[in-house]
């Protein structure tokens, strides 16, 4: 029996980047706050310090930071008439856990999206005419304008300190940006990083070939930086542990160099770690939600009333939550009916290695999101006409650090292991680089979320059942553009180059990236939304769900500065429109 | 610890009367971002500093395999100091031997199903039960094709091709799949190899020193811009670098 406890006025569900912005919002607006996490407190001095924070071991392959399956996984099949099977250990997507979420590992790549991503489908339909989007392909317009959220992507970057070169300012093309961009209202806060060879060499080649390389949008800081809250972040050292790893130097943008240190010192917040909560309870009329059940490290259950409650946990676990607290229709891929679960999506990578005789790389020298970038081929960047998909990506050099377990690559025709191998990395290890292709991938009918029958957590409760796979669209999307990144690693001069396209079906081994997104989906209607373009939950409107899960299809860039973005724009409505007149705010 | 957190809880309960005490194993955070100095420092330091080489997991049979298997996926050669060389051996004993060779962090519950290769590890056995189980069905199956020798016993270029056939899943194993069991140990190998000296492999960084990694550096502020030039410092770990405390 749950010890029930006095009522709040807002919940936080979940403690990482949308955590941490809900709750400094709403502690402004004069709530009083309370977060629950399900994991412990971090914080940089403590965990992630430089003296033993370039630990390749410790923190990749043995996941320290990431979330352990053996409490909370996932089970997969590629299809339906396969028997998914829990993911036993982590491969393919890293979810974090303990305070700070992913926020910690993640690399600092602060994308926004196109403003043809927002209505991908009535966009392709009129450019592309109806038969660019089949019938199974089942892409929405997301219900939000980028020109909406604008300014809250102004507002996530400056909070980081993001440091790059803008391409658009107000409509007007700038040298040296990204020219594809979406106009945005104001420079980065901070110039971009210093660039390492590889990427240099990139930028070349492409300038060469015609291309508009520019710096990739970093969340790592090309120099000390006082953020809008008062918080201090130092300048990045380019150690080339970002991406699986915490910060040590302030230096990479995450809910403890940004937001804690003013928020954890406010008298209206309060925090709750190991403290995971199980499940959403609604009343009589299952129109509000009047509190969570959450269990403690102990096994002890309570009940936590709000009057408002926002769901941050990462995509996977607030589309379970919604499964199974029972709040709105659980997805159908047979029928097509119900919404819960429907449209996940995620990405599909590719890469191209290029092997140097004559080029000294260093490529250990790294930052998260220190590359060159062209754009050519993104979402609608280019005339599709003909080419038989839809989408697109980026092509770039991303130098993030050769860590040497994870990054010894060898070329075409090299063993892969005895003497040779050893000599052909002793060889290379400082002469390649990687030019990676990072695309979108639009929602299928069949690729959906729901409750597994046969798999349990460690609560009795039933893993989340993912089934997906890429389909046709993305591999032609995903092949043509590594046939670009193929031309320009080309165009470099290398020795010779290897070329990893994205062959077969998905495959939840090998690490991709961390950008599983759909199952909540926002919209500008009900009847195709789980959550209104204001991410509130159109069946339970004192329900709020943040992040990823609001995508409808994935765009051709990392998700982090839209998921920010959108618990702006999202808390902008809570507080000049809900707090005044708690309801739906807008009718079903 | 207790005391901290005790206080913790107090202080919270006294500036926040809305909400309640704090169950006691959950910690409740209020008005402080807590700092607790070296409570995430790497605990195999001093594990290290207490170790006598002696293996702990492995037993003399599994030993001889660990190690003659090591010596191929990383040979000893002209470039100078293999797998056997580096410590690798005495690393994957003591990854097997701690939280690791549970599988403690992986999801272990059945039914159990080999499923499609796209959906990953699926054997029942945890990193320490696939060594346990897997070299032993290595060398029953050298037995039969060798007239009686274990894998350690054959000569090096029947070695070879032995784990050529294991990497391609040619072999079948009693009760573990060659494959798996093949890509496992390459891969713990490869840790061992080119892990921070910390965890008793990359002895020396000879794995670094290999391919010209300068291991946990902390600032590459003044060699980013110099583009193709030698990276001018040597290697340091966790630790160190021998040149620190030995003459």
């Amino acid at each position: 029996m749950a010890t029930k406890l006095p009522s709040v006025d807002a919940l936080v569900v979940g403690f990482g980047w949308t955590g941490a912005i809900v709750a400094q919002e709403l502690t402004d607006a004069g709530l009083n706050v309370l977060a629950l996490e399900r994991g412990t407190w971090r914080d940089t001095p403590t965990q992630f310090a430089p003296s033993f924070d370039q630990d390749e071991l410790r923190y990749f392959w043995r996941q320290e930071l990431f979330e352990r399956p053996a409490h909370q996984t996932v089970s997969f099949r590629n299809n339906a008439d396969e028997v998914a099977l829990p993911m036993r250990k982590l491969g393919s997507f890293l979810p974090g856990t303990n305070v700070g979420g992913a926020g910690v590992h993640w690399n600092g790549q602060i994308w926004r999206f196109l403003e043809s991503d927002f209505v991908a489908r009535s966009h392709n339909i009129a450019r592309y005419g109806k038969s660019a989007v089949p019938d199974d392909m089942t892409i929405q317009d997301w219900g939000v304008t980028y020109r909406e959220l604008e300014p809250h992507y102004d507002r996530f970057e400056y909070l980081c300190g993001a440091s790059g070169k803008a391409g658009n300012l107000n409509g007007r093309i700038q040298p040296g940006g990204n020219p594809f961009e979406a106009p945005r209202s104001r420079e980065y806060p901070n110039p971009p990083l210093k660039l390492s060879y590889p990427p240099v060499l990139f930028g070349q080649a492409a300038e060469t070939l015609g291309y508009k390389p520019f710096p990739h949008p970093a969340a790592n800081l090309s120099r000390p930086y006082t953020n809008p809250l008062g918080v201090q972040l130092g300048a990045c050292t380019y150690c080339g542990f970002c991406e699986k790893f915490g910060c040590g130097n302030y230096s990479k943008a995450s809910p403890q160099t940004t937001i804690l240190p003013v928020l954890m010192r406010k008298p209206n917040f309060t925090l709750k770690t190991q403290a995971e909560v199980l499940k959403i309870n609604l009343d009589s009329t299952g129109k509000r939600a009047v509190s969570v059940t959450y269990v403690d490290a102990s096994g002890q259950e309570f009940e936590q009333p709000a009057d408002l409650i926002v769901l941050c946990a990462y995509i996977l676990h607030n589309v379970r939550l919604l499964l199974v607290s029972g709040i709105g229709e659980p997805y159908d891929p047979n029928t097509g009916q119900g919404l819960v679960g429907k449209n996940y999506a995620y990405q599909i990578t590719s890469s191209v290695n290029a092997f140097f005789d004559d080029k000294v790389l260093n490529p250990f020298i790294g930052a998260g999101a220190m590359g060159m970038i062209c754009d050519e081929w993104n979402g609608d960047n280019f005339d599709h006409s003909g080419l038989g998909f839809i989408g697109g990506g980026y092509v770039g050099v991303v130098q993030t650090g050769a860590r040497p377990i994870e990054t010894h690559p060898t070329p075409d025709g090299v063993p892969m292991w005895g003497s040779k191998w050893k000599r052909s990395i002793a060889e290379n290890y400082l002469k390649t680089m990687s030019v990676a292709t990072h695309g979108s991938v639009m929602s299928h009918r069949g690729n959906h979320l729901d409750l597994d029958p046969t798999y349990r957590d460690v609560y009795g409760r039933p893993l989340l059942r993912m089934t997906f796979d890429y389909t046709a669209n993305e591999h032609r999307m995903s092949d043509y553009i590594t046939d670009k990144a193929t031309q320009i690693a080309r165009a470099m001069g290398p020795r010779e180059v290897k070329v990893n396209k994205r062959v077969g079906a998905y495959d939840i081994t090998p690490y991709q990236t961390t950008h599983n997104t759909g199952g909540a989906i926002m919209g500008a209607d009900p009847r195709s939304s789980v959550v209104n373009r204001h991410l509130q939950s159109w069946d339970v409107p004192n329900l709020f769900v943040m992040g990823s899960s609001a995508f409808p299809q994935n765009p051709g860039y990392n998700p982090t500065n839209t998921v920010a973005a959108l618990a702006y724009w999202s808390l902008d409505a809570i507080k000049t429109q809900y707090l005044k007149s708690p309801g739906a705010l807008l009718q079903a | 610890m207790v005391d901290i957190s005790r206080r913790r809880m107090l202080a919270a309960s006294a500036l926040l009367g809305a909400l309640p005490a704090a169950p006691a194993s959950a910690e409740v955070l209020h008005g402080e971002a807590p700092w607790t100095g070296g409570a995430a420092a790497p605990a195999e330091a001093q594990k290290q500093a207490d170790d006598d080489g002696a293996y702990i997991f492995f037993t003399p049979i599994e030993a001889a395999f660990i190690e003659a298997a090591a010596a191929r996926l990383i040979p000893e050669d002209d470039l100078g100091a293999g797998a056997v060389e580096a410590g690798v051996p005495h690393f994957i004993d003591r990854q097997l031997a701690g939280e690791f060779g549970q599988g403690t962090r992986w999801y272990m519950q059945g039914p159990w199903a080999k499923g499609e290769p796209t959906q990953g590890y699926q054997s029942r056995l945890t990193p320490a039960g696939m060594y346990r189980a897997g070299v032993k069905a290595i060398d029953t199956a050298t037995a039969q094709a060798f007239s009686g020798k274990t894998f350690a016993q054959l000569a090096v270029p029947d070695q070879d091709v032995f784990l050529g056939q294991l990497e391609k899943g040619q072999i079948n194993l009693d009760g573990v799949d060659a494959k798996t069991f093949f890509a496992m140990l390459l891969q713990n190998v490869i840790e061992g190899f080119w892990s921070d000296p910390l965890y008793g492999g990359n002895r020396d960084m000879v794995g670094w020193k290999l391919i010209g990694f300068p291991g946990a550096r902390y600032d590459n502020t003044p060699f980013v811009e110099q583009h193709g030039q030698a990276y001018p410092l040597p290697p340091v770990g966790l630790k160190g670098r021998p040149a620190w405390t030995r003459s």
